[in-house]
């Protein structure tokens, strides 16, 4: 046998003894498991806010932890802050490059981040008078997908050149990468210690990551599609993914799994975006075709919709208080709902 | 990156990380899925998209859109 073949071959035997050792600890399912628990109830919000101003796609936002300020990220080469609350335009801050995927605010958001197809994470300083770009990390080999601050000084990205980084903004380097995923990195989530990641790619998989070493510590398969959107359960020994396979799926660190699937009776469309409110029970999820579905991730039903967009929900954002919902589309508007 | 490496080089990262992956220490789902239901259960009261929020007390209460011309 060829050396790629003995490798292959070894491959399939770990697999095989993971997924036994997986097996034996799969005594019932999520679903079963909260058969007991009352049903969330039928929620319906309302639009109560819908902010025009972008003039193309919208592909990200991201609420401040001040809960009141949203930045949204949009195609036609602006980033847009908005105070939420009064409905109106607080800051704009034009790119360099039009083609953005993601956006942040850093804790104080007196930093925004950006990245896309440029291949580098851009931070603009916008708590002056006029916003001042203060560092462009260069250093990826791919589009800059998703970039999340763990501090005023410190971010982490996601890249299409199939690995995460971990960057220091005072030197504007990078100190750290996290290589393991074979496919685009699409999305990440910190934890709350910020000792580990989660990230979902291109290759399916979700991996977990320490921060520190740049080991990937776990590895989550079940999706059979691109890993779009990815979010921590708010006891921080869950997540959820959102993929273009139509499903969501919660993964258990602790047992190391999927523990549920949320997929609609005809599933048509992909999963571009998920948000889950303050307790973990309502999850918020944008799909490709126009419209926002609320699930119950306990029970894993389906209990709302939230539709009022003319195109894709690219993305969907909840403040830290957990008070409303936003929702933006490729009809360049957002939406807030509660 | 992983798109850079030979095959040959991909499927030995594959391999370490599976080899390590194997003594992952693994719960049973059913003690995960009973703390999971337990903890988004106590904090489902004061969750304002479950509870609703008051209109007087809403700070997104309707006024309008906003637009930008």
């Amino acid at each position: 046998m060829g050396e790629l073949d003995v490798l292959k071959k070894e491959a399939e035997t770990l697999k095989t003894q993971i997924e036994t050792a997986r097996k034996a600890v799969n005594d019932t399912t999520m679903e079963a498991a909260s058969s007991g628990v009352a049903p969330a109830p039928r929620i319906q919000p309302k639009a109560r806010r819908t902010l025009k101003g972008h003039t193309a796609k919208i592909y990200a936002l991201y609420w401040a932890l001040d809960n009141k300020l949203m930045v949204s990220g949009s195609q036609d080469g602006k980033l847009l802050v908005w105070d939420t609350h009064a409905g109106i335009l607080a800051n704009c801050v034009p790119l360099k490059s039009a083609w953005v995927m993601t956006v942040s605010f850093s804790p104080s958001a007196g930093l925004v981040a950006s990245g896309g197809l440029d291949n580098m994470c851009t931070i603009v300083n916008i708590s002056g008078e006029k916003p001042k770009t203060m560092r462009e990390l260069d250093g990826h080999d791919g589009y800059v997908a998703c970039s999340r601050f763990l501090s005023e000084t410190s971010i982490l990205t996601a890249s299409g050149d199939q690995t995460c980084g971990l960057w220091d903004l005072e030197t504007g380097k990078q100190k750290q990468s996290f290589l393991n995923h074979v496919g685009d990195c699409m999305c990440v989530a910190l934890a709350e210690d910020q000792n580990t990641f989660i990230s979902g790619a291109c290759d399916s998989q979700a991996k977990l990551w320490d921060i520190r070493d740049g080991q990937c510590k776990q590895s989550f398969i079940g999706h059979t599609g691109d890993i779009n959107a990815i979010s921590y359960m708010p006891n921080g020994q869950a997540f959820i993914t959102g993929s273009d396979d139509c499903t969501l799926r919660m993964f258990d660190m602790r047992a190391d799994q999927e523990v549920m699937c949320y997929q609609n009776a005809q599933p048509t469309a992909g999963v571009t975006s998920l948000s889950l409110s303050l307790s973990g029970r309502l999850l918020f999820a944008g799909y490709d075709d126009f419209n926002c579905n609320i699930w119950d991730s306990l029970k894993g039903e389906k209990i709302g919709v939230l539709s009022g967009h003319d195109n894709r929900v690219s993305c969907t954002g909840i403040p830290s208080d957990g008070m409303c919902v936003s929702t933006g589309s490729w009809d360049s508007f957002l939406k807030i709902w509660n | 990156m992983a798109r850079d490496m030979a095959e040959k080089d991909i499927l030995k990262m594959e391999v370490d990380q599976l080899k390590k992956e194997v003594s992952t220490p693994r719960s049973a789902v059913s003690a995960a899925a009973k703390e999971t239901i337990e903890f988004v259960e106590a904090q489902s009261p004061e969750d304002p998209l479950i509870k609703g929020v008051p209109e007087a007390t809403n700070p997104f209460k309707e006024k309008g859109g906003c637009i930008i011309s």
